[in-house]
């Protein structure tokens, strides 16, 4: 693939959605259906995207087990930031433990 | 109440409110940086050269969609898809754009322009905040410009430190750094499920996401953005009624 062209169609994309609002002013209207679809927006993206990558990090069915360091390291970010709300301490978290993980498994 | 506080941006001059909006911004820059590195390590365990990394930082400027597509182009998805999901990942910026437009439509064209392109979630923040202290500041649009000049400045910064971390250690692709990503989307994730809706919303997402993954062109991850979103919808509206349209309507007269 191209990614400079990916790139600058991904920045023209983007530069229309945020500016247009300020450029079109008060002569374009909102749907309240748009705005509460939208609000839904990034949480679904973000989730759709990691599932699979947590539940089949190889790409080859389901791997529900314990030596899947993917699926035992979301679960532990997943619970740390469920209690702390600190978004560093649960990348830290499930960093360490992925990588513990993983070598504890290869090891 | 800390209602009608005297406008004192009223005296300053543009300098002194392009200063302001930057120093305002300062939390936020400390909270972005690691995502900005994050960003550039992902971009250096992809099959994007470095430069595109920063190319990315630089043009398209939007933390979550640039997340996206190095995570997407790792999973060797087309373009169009990319450009579509950048779309739809971008559009809550029209509904920040919405919020903060009576300040700014008075401007010349370029300066819309200008302001728009610089508009983040942390930007937003920042500015509904001076907007709500600040009835009529002349210079407002300077304090806007400075506090999203201090975040694009920030942001190729920190994605520059995560391009060289990631060429320096290169084994890291070997050992998994895309996890970070996936630790990165859950502590984004996880403080919004609090809620029914988005927790409804999230789950149909996952389920869907996992069981349509073998589709061509990552559809199967905009198919399953579709239905958590109507999952999402349908869970509002049978929590509250018809109300919550009506009341967002509301809400939206009043800030204008």
């Amino acid at each position: 693939m191209n990614y400079t062209l990916m790139i600058f169609g991904m920045a023209a994309v983007t530069v229309f959605v945020k500016a247009i609002m300020f450029i079109l002013g008060d002569r374009v209207a909102f749907p309240p259906l748009l705005n509460l679809a939208l609000s839904f927006v990034p949480v679904t993206v973000l989730t759709a995207i990691i599932v699979p990558m947590i539940l089949a990090p190889h790409g080859k069915g389901m791997e529900l087990n314990w030596h899947n360091p993917q699926l035992i390291a979301s679960v532990v970010a997943i619970i740390v930031c469920a209690f702390t709300r600190k978004q560093m301490l649960t990348i830290v978290a499930g960093l360490v433990v992925f990588f513990a993980w993983q070598l504890w498994i290869t090891a | 109440m800390t209602a009608h506080i005297p406008d004192t941006q009223q005296e300053h001059t543009p300098l002194i409110s392009l200063a302001a909006g930057a120093r305002d911004t300062l939390p936020m820059l400390v909270g972005a940086a690691p995502f900005g590195m994050i960003f550039g390590t992902l971009v250096a365990a992809s099959p994007m050269a470095p430069w595109h990394g920063q190319l990315m930082s630089l043009s398209v400027y939007a933390g979550s969609s640039q997340f996206i597509a190095a995570g997407l182009v790792a999973s060797h998805t087309g373009m169009l898809v990319i450009w579509f999901t950048t779309l739809i990942v971008n559009m809550r910026h029209m509904l920040y754009a919405a919020t903060l437009l009576p300040h700014v439509a008075h401007l010349p064209a370029r300066w819309r322009w200008l302001l728009g392109f610089l508009l983040t979630d942390e930007t937003f923040a920042v500015m509904a905040g001076y907007y709500q202290r600040h009835r009529n500041p002349s210079n407002g649009h300077w304090y806007f410009l400075g506090s999203g000049l201090a975040m694009y400045g920030n942001w190729q910064l920190w994605t520059l430190v995560g391009l060289l971390f990631g060429a320096i250690f290169p084994q890291l692709q070997t050992m998994g750094l895309d996890f970070a990503m996936v630790a990165t989307f859950i502590a984004i994730i996880v403080p919004q499920l609090n809620r029914l809706p988005q927790f409804g919303a999230a789950l149909a997402a996952g389920f869907f996401a996992y069981l349509l993954q073998d589709l061509p062109y990552k559809l199967g991850l905009l198919s399953a953005v579709f239905i958590g979103v109507a999952v999402g919808i349908a869970l509002t509206r049978a929590g509250t009624g018809s109300g919550v349209g009506k009341a967002k309507e509301s809400e939206r007269e009043v800030q204008a």
